[in-house]
Protein backbone atom coordinates (compact mmCIF):
# COMPACT_ATOMS: atom_id res chain seq x y z
CA UNK A 1 0.00 0.00 0.00
CA UNK A 2 1.28 3.39 -1.23
CA UNK A 3 0.64 6.52 0.41
CA UNK A 4 1.94 9.58 -1.94
CA UNK A 5 2.53 13.26 -1.75
CA UNK A 6 1.75 14.42 1.64
CA UNK A 7 3.70 17.88 1.73
CA UNK A 8 5.74 18.30 4.86
CA UNK A 9 5.77 21.40 6.61
CA UNK A 10 9.05 22.91 6.80
CA UNK A 11 9.62 24.66 10.14
CA UNK A 12 12.49 27.43 10.45
CA UNK A 13 13.24 30.68 11.92
CA UNK A 14 15.37 32.38 9.30
CA UNK A 15 18.64 33.04 10.53
CA UNK A 16 18.59 36.65 11.14
CA UNK A 17 16.46 36.16 13.22
CA UNK A 18 18.34 33.39 15.13
CA UNK A 19 21.53 35.21 15.30
CA UNK A 20 19.41 38.24 16.32
CA UNK A 21 17.58 36.39 19.55
CA UNK A 22 20.95 34.86 20.10
CA UNK A 23 23.34 37.34 20.65
CA UNK A 24 20.56 39.36 22.77
CA UNK A 25 20.35 36.36 25.29
CA UNK A 26 24.17 36.05 25.34
CA UNK A 27 24.34 39.40 25.71
CA UNK A 28 21.95 39.60 28.37
CA UNK A 29 23.55 36.86 30.00
CA UNK A 30 26.93 38.13 29.91
CA UNK A 31 25.51 41.17 31.71
CA UNK A 32 24.35 39.10 34.56
CA UNK A 33 27.46 37.55 35.17
CA UNK A 34 29.57 40.57 35.18
CA UNK A 35 27.49 42.00 37.68
CA UNK A 36 27.53 38.81 39.66
CA UNK A 37 31.31 38.68 39.37
CA UNK A 38 31.39 42.01 40.45
CA UNK A 39 28.94 41.70 43.78
CA UNK A 40 31.26 38.64 44.70
CA UNK A 41 34.76 40.82 44.55
CA UNK A 42 34.44 41.78 47.69
CA UNK A 43 37.24 45.20 48.14
CA UNK A 44 39.95 46.39 45.63
CA UNK A 45 42.68 43.67 46.25
CA UNK A 46 46.44 44.44 46.88
CA UNK A 47 48.29 44.47 43.83
CA UNK A 48 45.48 46.69 42.29
CA UNK A 49 46.71 50.08 40.77
CA UNK A 50 44.90 52.87 42.28
CA UNK A 51 43.36 54.97 39.55
CA UNK A 52 42.96 58.92 39.87
CA UNK A 53 39.90 60.25 41.78
CA UNK A 54 39.12 63.57 43.40
CA UNK A 55 38.16 64.22 47.14
CA UNK A 56 36.73 67.47 47.86
CA UNK A 57 37.62 68.65 51.57
CA UNK A 58 35.01 70.15 54.01
CA UNK A 59 35.87 73.50 54.71
CA UNK A 60 38.44 74.17 56.76
CA UNK A 61 40.71 71.64 55.74
CA UNK A 62 43.55 72.09 53.04
CA UNK A 63 46.37 70.15 51.32
CA UNK A 64 48.36 72.75 49.97
CA UNK A 65 46.21 75.45 49.91
CA UNK A 66 43.89 73.41 47.64
CA UNK A 67 40.44 72.37 49.02
CA UNK A 68 40.79 69.02 46.71
CA UNK A 69 42.80 66.16 46.63
CA UNK A 70 43.76 64.83 43.32
CA UNK A 71 45.06 61.47 44.47
CA UNK A 72 47.78 61.11 41.76
CA UNK A 73 49.06 64.29 43.06
CA UNK A 74 50.27 61.79 46.00
CA UNK A 75 52.10 59.80 43.89
CA UNK A 76 55.67 59.67 46.05
CA UNK A 77 54.29 59.04 49.09
CA UNK A 78 52.22 56.97 51.16
CA UNK A 79 49.21 57.30 51.43
CA UNK A 80 46.42 55.49 53.77
CA UNK A 81 42.90 56.09 53.40
CA UNK A 82 40.27 55.05 55.80
CA UNK A 83 36.61 55.42 55.24
CA UNK A 84 34.21 56.02 58.18
CA UNK A 85 31.28 57.62 58.79
CA UNK A 86 29.56 59.72 62.39
CA UNK A 87 27.18 57.44 62.84
CA UNK A 88 29.57 54.06 62.48
CA UNK A 89 30.55 53.44 66.44
CA UNK A 90 33.24 51.02 65.49
CA UNK A 91 34.77 54.02 63.35
CA UNK A 92 35.33 55.92 66.97
CA UNK A 93 37.27 52.88 68.16
CA UNK A 94 40.00 53.93 65.76
CA UNK A 95 39.74 57.44 65.64
CA UNK A 96 42.32 58.63 68.17
CA UNK A 97 44.54 56.06 66.60
CA UNK A 98 44.30 57.49 63.39
CA UNK A 99 44.85 61.09 64.51
CA UNK A 100 48.00 59.68 66.74
CA UNK A 101 49.51 58.06 63.67
CA UNK A 102 48.68 61.15 61.92
CA UNK A 103 50.64 63.42 63.86
CA UNK A 104 53.55 61.05 64.20
CA UNK A 105 53.59 60.35 60.39
CA UNK A 106 52.96 64.12 59.48
CA UNK A 107 56.41 65.77 60.11
CA UNK A 108 57.78 63.32 57.58
CA UNK A 109 56.15 64.31 55.02
CA UNK A 110 56.00 60.75 52.94
CA UNK A 111 52.81 59.81 54.60
CA UNK A 112 49.44 61.34 53.59
CA UNK A 113 45.93 60.58 55.45
CA UNK A 114 42.97 61.08 54.18
CA UNK A 115 39.39 60.28 55.66
CA UNK A 116 36.39 59.34 53.56
CA UNK A 117 32.92 60.51 54.94
CA UNK A 118 30.75 57.68 53.86
CA UNK A 119 27.15 58.76 53.30
CA UNK A 120 27.02 60.80 56.19
CA UNK A 121 25.51 64.42 56.49
CA UNK A 122 27.96 67.38 57.05
CA UNK A 123 26.89 68.46 60.39
CA UNK A 124 27.37 65.17 62.48
CA UNK A 125 30.31 64.75 60.20
CA UNK A 126 31.78 67.91 62.12
CA UNK A 127 30.91 66.64 65.00
CA UNK A 128 32.62 63.79 64.92
CA UNK A 129 36.01 65.42 63.39
CA UNK A 130 35.68 67.60 66.31
CA UNK A 131 35.19 65.32 68.87
CA UNK A 132 38.28 63.50 68.32
CA UNK A 133 40.25 66.71 67.20
CA UNK A 134 40.86 64.83 63.70
CA UNK A 135 43.06 67.38 61.77
CA UNK A 136 44.02 65.07 58.49
CA UNK A 137 42.52 65.78 55.35
CA UNK A 138 39.26 65.12 55.21
CA UNK A 139 35.94 65.16 52.60
CA UNK A 140 32.70 63.67 51.74
CA UNK A 141 32.65 60.51 49.17
CA UNK A 142 30.15 62.68 46.94
CA UNK A 143 27.88 60.52 44.94
CA UNK A 144 29.59 57.32 46.44
CA UNK A 145 31.84 57.71 43.79
CA UNK A 146 35.08 56.80 46.09
CA UNK A 147 33.18 54.16 48.07
CA UNK A 148 32.16 52.57 45.08
CA UNK A 149 35.85 52.46 43.21
CA UNK A 150 37.38 50.56 46.59
CA UNK A 151 33.80 48.21 46.43
CA UNK A 152 34.09 48.99 50.30
CA UNK A 153 31.50 46.76 52.25
CA UNK A 154 31.07 49.12 55.22
CA UNK A 155 32.90 51.20 57.47
CA UNK A 156 35.45 51.64 58.73
CA UNK A 157 37.47 50.26 55.97
CA UNK A 158 41.77 51.44 55.46
CA UNK A 159 43.36 51.43 52.39
CA UNK A 160 47.23 51.56 52.28
CA UNK A 161 48.91 52.75 48.94
CA UNK A 162 52.43 52.66 47.86
CA UNK A 163 55.02 55.48 46.77
CA UNK A 164 53.87 54.26 42.97
CA UNK A 165 50.21 53.90 43.68
CA UNK A 166 49.55 50.42 44.13
CA UNK A 167 47.62 48.98 46.81
CA UNK A 168 49.12 47.14 49.27
CA UNK A 169 46.59 46.44 52.45
CA UNK A 170 43.14 46.63 53.33
CA UNK A 171 41.97 47.02 56.71
CA UNK A 172 38.44 45.53 57.11
CA UNK A 173 37.28 46.86 60.52
CA UNK A 174 38.72 49.09 63.07
CA UNK A 175 42.28 49.18 64.21
CA UNK A 176 42.89 48.09 67.97
CA UNK A 177 45.86 50.12 68.68
CA UNK A 178 48.24 52.50 67.10
CA UNK A 179 51.07 49.78 66.19
CA UNK A 180 48.58 48.07 63.85
CA UNK A 181 49.03 51.40 61.89
CA UNK A 182 52.31 51.38 62.39
CA UNK A 183 52.88 47.92 61.24
CA UNK A 184 51.24 48.73 57.62
CA UNK A 185 53.28 51.92 57.00
CA UNK A 186 56.88 51.17 58.08
CA UNK A 187 57.38 48.47 55.50
CA UNK A 188 56.04 51.17 53.12
CA UNK A 189 58.82 53.58 54.05
CA UNK A 190 61.78 51.52 53.63
CA UNK B 1 29.90 133.42 54.16
CA UNK B 2 29.64 130.77 52.70
CA UNK B 3 32.01 129.05 55.66
CA UNK B 4 28.95 129.29 57.67
CA UNK B 5 26.76 126.85 55.86
CA UNK B 6 29.69 124.46 55.80
CA UNK B 7 28.78 121.39 58.00
CA UNK B 8 31.39 120.32 60.27
CA UNK B 9 33.10 117.01 59.25
CA UNK B 10 31.75 115.12 62.65
CA UNK B 11 28.33 116.28 61.76
CA UNK B 12 28.66 114.69 58.39
CA UNK B 13 30.24 111.09 59.88
CA UNK B 14 27.07 111.54 61.72
CA UNK B 15 24.68 111.47 58.69
CA UNK B 16 26.58 108.99 57.04
CA UNK B 17 26.00 106.52 59.66
CA UNK B 18 22.52 107.18 59.64
CA UNK B 19 21.58 106.93 56.35
CA UNK B 20 23.81 103.62 56.41
CA UNK B 21 21.76 102.77 59.41
CA UNK B 22 19.14 103.39 57.40
CA UNK B 23 19.35 101.29 54.66
CA UNK B 24 20.84 98.26 56.77
CA UNK B 25 17.81 97.87 58.53
CA UNK B 26 15.70 98.25 55.37
CA UNK B 27 17.71 95.86 53.67
CA UNK B 28 17.07 93.57 56.94
CA UNK B 29 13.57 93.96 56.96
CA UNK B 30 12.99 92.91 53.14
CA UNK B 31 15.45 90.16 53.61
CA UNK B 32 13.58 88.63 56.69
CA UNK B 33 11.38 86.62 55.13
CA UNK B 34 13.89 84.38 53.40
CA UNK B 35 16.30 84.14 55.98
CA UNK B 36 13.55 83.32 58.92
CA UNK B 37 13.18 79.71 59.73
CA UNK B 38 9.92 78.46 59.24
CA UNK B 39 8.34 76.21 61.65
CA UNK B 40 9.58 72.54 62.52
CA UNK B 41 8.30 70.56 59.78
CA UNK B 42 6.53 67.59 60.97
CA UNK B 43 6.92 64.11 60.98
CA UNK B 44 4.64 63.83 58.14
CA UNK B 45 6.56 66.29 56.01
CA UNK B 46 9.76 64.57 56.28
CA UNK B 47 8.60 61.40 55.78
CA UNK B 48 6.02 62.70 52.66
CA UNK B 49 10.33 63.11 51.04
CA UNK B 50 11.85 60.59 53.29
CA UNK B 51 9.66 57.59 52.07
CA UNK B 52 10.59 58.83 48.38
CA UNK B 53 14.39 58.02 48.79
CA UNK B 54 16.64 54.70 50.29
CA UNK B 55 19.82 54.83 52.08
CA UNK B 56 22.81 53.41 50.47
CA UNK B 57 23.56 51.56 53.75
CA UNK B 58 20.33 50.08 54.40
CA UNK B 59 19.33 48.28 50.90
CA UNK B 60 15.96 47.85 50.27
CA UNK B 61 14.58 49.78 53.76
CA UNK B 62 12.61 52.93 52.81
CA UNK B 63 14.13 55.71 54.56
CA UNK B 64 11.07 56.92 56.38
CA UNK B 65 10.89 53.94 58.07
CA UNK B 66 14.63 52.82 58.43
CA UNK B 67 15.60 52.75 62.11
CA UNK B 68 19.20 53.15 62.02
CA UNK B 69 21.34 55.90 62.98
CA UNK B 70 22.43 56.78 59.21
CA UNK B 71 18.93 57.15 58.11
CA UNK B 72 18.05 59.10 61.60
CA UNK B 73 20.79 61.67 60.46
CA UNK B 74 19.09 61.58 57.00
CA UNK B 75 15.55 62.68 58.48
CA UNK B 76 17.06 65.41 60.55
CA UNK B 77 18.81 66.99 57.79
CA UNK B 78 15.60 66.99 55.63
CA UNK B 79 14.02 68.26 58.25
CA UNK B 80 16.04 71.54 58.53
CA UNK B 81 16.31 71.67 54.91
CA UNK B 82 12.63 71.75 55.05
CA UNK B 83 12.86 74.21 57.87
CA UNK B 84 14.80 76.25 55.65
CA UNK B 85 12.64 76.89 52.92
CA UNK B 86 13.77 74.29 50.80
CA UNK B 87 11.35 72.70 48.30
CA UNK B 88 11.47 68.95 48.35
CA UNK B 89 12.68 69.20 44.30
CA UNK B 90 15.83 71.07 45.60
CA UNK B 91 16.29 68.65 48.58
CA UNK B 92 16.30 65.51 46.37
CA UNK B 93 18.74 67.01 44.57
CA UNK B 94 20.88 68.01 47.43
CA UNK B 95 20.69 64.01 48.27
CA UNK B 96 21.08 62.76 44.38
CA UNK B 97 24.35 65.12 44.67
CA UNK B 98 25.69 63.95 48.04
CA UNK B 99 24.85 59.91 47.22
CA UNK B 100 24.47 59.04 44.00
CA UNK B 101 21.28 58.24 42.80
CA UNK B 102 20.60 55.53 43.83
CA UNK B 103 18.69 56.74 46.65
CA UNK B 104 16.43 57.76 44.65
CA UNK B 105 13.18 55.09 44.85
CA UNK B 106 12.11 55.79 41.56
CA UNK B 107 14.48 57.18 38.78
CA UNK B 108 14.13 60.71 37.61
CA UNK B 109 11.48 61.66 34.77
CA UNK B 110 13.77 61.54 32.16
CA UNK B 111 12.95 60.93 28.59
CA UNK B 112 15.73 58.29 28.07
CA UNK B 113 14.46 56.60 31.48
CA UNK B 114 11.53 55.38 29.93
CA UNK B 115 12.22 55.63 26.51
CA UNK B 116 14.65 53.20 26.01
CA UNK B 117 13.26 50.61 27.73
CA UNK B 118 10.07 50.65 25.90
CA UNK B 119 11.63 50.35 22.91
CA UNK B 120 13.44 47.64 23.95
CA UNK B 121 10.61 46.03 24.93
CA UNK B 122 8.73 46.97 21.74
CA UNK B 123 11.49 45.83 19.15
CA UNK B 124 11.80 42.43 21.65
CA UNK B 125 8.22 41.39 20.98
CA UNK B 126 7.91 42.48 17.36
CA UNK B 127 10.91 40.42 17.15
CA UNK B 128 9.63 37.72 18.42
CA UNK B 129 6.47 37.94 17.15
CA UNK B 130 7.64 37.56 13.75
CA UNK B 131 9.95 35.04 14.87
CA UNK B 132 6.91 32.68 15.81
CA UNK B 133 4.85 33.89 13.06
CA UNK B 134 7.61 32.39 10.45
CA UNK B 135 8.33 29.43 12.71
CA UNK B 136 4.50 28.39 12.72
CA UNK B 137 4.07 29.36 9.21
CA UNK B 138 3.93 25.79 6.98
CA UNK B 139 5.58 26.43 3.37
CA UNK B 140 5.45 23.95 0.94
CA UNK B 141 9.00 22.17 0.12
CA UNK B 142 8.94 21.15 -3.30
CA UNK B 143 9.45 17.66 -4.55
CA UNK B 144 9.21 16.36 -0.79
CA UNK B 145 6.46 13.64 -1.74
CA UNK B 146 6.91 10.90 0.65
CA UNK B 147 6.57 7.73 0.17
CA UNK B 148 5.53 5.26 2.39
CA UNK B 149 4.79 1.50 2.72
CA UNK B 150 3.07 0.09 5.07
CA UNK B 151 3.27 -3.14 5.79
CA UNK B 152 0.86 -5.98 4.75
CA UNK B 153 -2.21 -5.67 7.96
CA UNK B 154 -0.14 -2.23 8.97
CA UNK B 155 -2.77 0.48 9.55
CA UNK B 156 -1.53 3.50 7.32
CA UNK B 157 -0.97 6.37 9.73
CA UNK B 158 1.09 3.92 11.97
CA UNK B 159 3.42 3.49 9.19
CA UNK B 160 3.31 7.06 8.25
CA UNK B 161 3.50 8.25 11.68
CA UNK B 162 6.51 5.85 12.01
CA UNK B 163 8.05 7.32 9.10
CA UNK B 164 8.04 10.58 10.53
CA UNK B 165 9.46 9.88 13.88
CA UNK B 166 12.39 8.28 11.96
CA UNK B 167 13.12 12.18 10.30
CA UNK B 168 13.09 13.29 13.43
CA UNK B 169 15.78 11.11 14.69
Amino acid sequence: MTETSIPAPRRGVPLWVQIIIWVILVGFLVVIAFQLRRAQQGSVQPGHVIDNFTLPLFSGYQVDGKSEIQIADLRGKVVVINFWASWCKPCEQEAAELQQAWKEYEPTGQVVFLGVDYVDTEPEARVYLKKFGITYPNGPDLATRISQYFRIKGVPETYFINQDGVLQYVQVGPFSSIEQIRAQIEPLLK
Amino acid sequence: MSELFKPEPSRITTYKLLFAALIALTLVLISRPTLAQGPTPTDDEVNRIAKQMYCPVCENTPLDVCPTEACRQWRDLIRTMLAEGKSEEEIKQYFVAQYGIRVLAEPPNRLTTYLIPTIAILLGALLLLRGFQMWMKPSVTQGTAVETEARPGQDPYIARLEEELKKQK
